[in-house]
């Protein structure tokens, strides 16, 4: 009999419940005097290179329903698509750029997130278009869901770019591409139905 | 600009694919709630790019010096929160066994009588006036973590007509790529309501299940103070490089 190879395997994940705020962001739902400041509230500092955008949109159900509950944090590269990470191999990342974001859902299920555009991220020895990474968890999500979302103003690199050449072989693209109008971008999310979202295993 | 690579450092490596059958599906219709909110088209794959491979870090230094102890981190002073004392610890490790150092956990839960503090839970066991229920910490060096907290009460929620929670605690984990980020819940060893919850049945393998019951740790229980909970977390781990020879390792 072959030994089996000795990798563990990870731990399941769970729904978030309607009560993530508690620990997410806990401030913001009263319950203060914890934390000074709930995190990932601000992705940008003074002084932050690049373009100034507001990242805006609502999360809707299957049903058409505001998702009201959920929390939604985005992970993003810097203006010149350099990520502020520890496993970053790159140097000089902009010292007032976070990268990482968090916030809950307003009532109608919307959300907005304060950033600035960022630059293109290699991948494979070209370049992925200029994204964002989102990543939602909410009662009656089991697993959370990852999507990226990227610019209807970059059209150009959006053609190239390898993950939403996957997407658009099923013709589901579009779901990925955040309208630009001035400095806001707006991303819609929609978990399941006719508009669905596509989301990632990655 | 954007080929500003170092030779000092090589690129993380990616991610171990996810295996799906360690985790809930997105439509389990056991669990209602799952049913609107599901995709129902397939997950687009692919392998790790330095989009999923980086992830945010967060230094000791933004920890207060309660934010790990329940008990106390949001009683009026002097008191503390009322239910069973318990410690909570174990290891963050990733699917290499090797420990995951310097990470986030974010823990929340509701009381001992089964009642969340949120404004939109309306249950009628009482709030503790001395208890918050949130609490955060940074994995040591050894990715070991711990918290002080009160053993939450089962919760009943609508679902079925008499669906109960097991007790349970939320856990939020941050690894060190984005791809690692996990939600999930600890169970307490022996607590017959596991077995009939929609929640945890959401998971189909019976040993995965049984990976998220934490153990009645006698060993480190501190006599005529409070018991001990183990609850050790795997994240996912990163592919060997064959060529590369990284100190970080995997």
């Amino acid at each position: 009999m072959s030994k089996p190879l000795d990798y563990l395997k990870e731990t399941p994940s769970q729904t978030a419940g309607p009560y993530v705020h508690i620990g997410m962001t806990p401030n913001e739902y009263d319950i203060g005097g914890v934390i000074p400041e709930d995190l990932g509230l601000r992705v940008v500092s003074e002084g932050v290179k690049g373009e100034r955008i507001t990242v805006t949109g609502r999360v809707i159900d299957g049903g058409g329903n505001p998702v009201a509950d959920c929390v939604i944090e985005i992970w993003q590269a810097d203006a010149n698509g350099i990520y502020n990470s520890p496993m970053e191999h790159r140097s000089g990342v902009d010292p007032n750029f976070s990268g990482w974001g968090r916030q809950p859902a307003g009532a109608n299920g919307e959300f907005s997130f304060d950033t600035i555009k960022p630059g293109p991220v290699p991948a494979g020895g070209g370049l992925m278009a200029p994204h964002i990474t989102f990543w939602i968890v909410a009662r009656g999500i089991n697993v959370g869901l990852q999507t990226r979302m990227y610019f209807s103003d970059e059209q150009e690199a959006n053609q190239k770019d390898p993950v939403l050449a996957k997407a658009r072989m099923i013709a589901r693209d579009k779901t990925m591409i955040g309208q630009r109008d001035g400095n806001v971008v707006t991303f819609d999310i929609y978990l399941q139905g006719e508009n669905e979202t596509v989301f990632l295993d990655v | 600009m954007n080929n500003r690579f170092s030779n000092s450092r090589a690129e993380a490596a990616a991610f171990m694919e996810r295996d799906h059958s360690q985790h809930p599906p997105a439509f389990a219709p056991g669990y209602k709630s799952s049913v609107l909110r599901a995709p129902r088209q397939s997950l687009i794959s692919f392998a790790s790019t330095l989009s999923e491979k980086t992830g945010p870090a967060f230094g000791h230094n933004m920890l207060g010096e309660y934010d790990n102890d329940l008990i106390i981190n949001y009683a009026r002073p002097g008191e503390e929160a009322i239910g069973q004392r318990i410690v909570v610890h174990g290891r963050v490790i990733d699917q290499n066994a090797k420990p995951v150092p310097n990470v986030l956990v974010e823990f929340w839960q509701a009381n001992a009588g089964g009642r969340y503090r949120h404004k939109r839970e309306g249950y009628r066991a009482p709030l503790d006036p001395n208890f918050g229920g949130f609490g955060r910490t940074i994995t040591d060096e050894d990715g070991y973590y711990w918290f002080r907290t009160i053993k939450p009460g089962p919760y009943p929620w609508p679902n079925g007509v008499n669906d109960w929670r097991p007790a349970h605690i939320h856990f939020s984990l941050f690894g060190t790529g984005f791809a690692q980020r996990l939600i999930s819940q600890m169970y307490f060893e022996g607590d017959p309501l596991i077995k009939i919850c929609p929640i945890v049945n959401t998971i189909s393998d019976p040993d995965a299940i049984d990976r998220l019951v934490a153990r009645l740790d006698m060993n480190n229980t501190i006599p005529m103070d409070l018991r001990a909970y183990r609850f050790d977390i795997v994240l996912r781990g990163r592919r060997s490089t064959f060529f590369e020879n990284r100190k970080e390792g995997n």
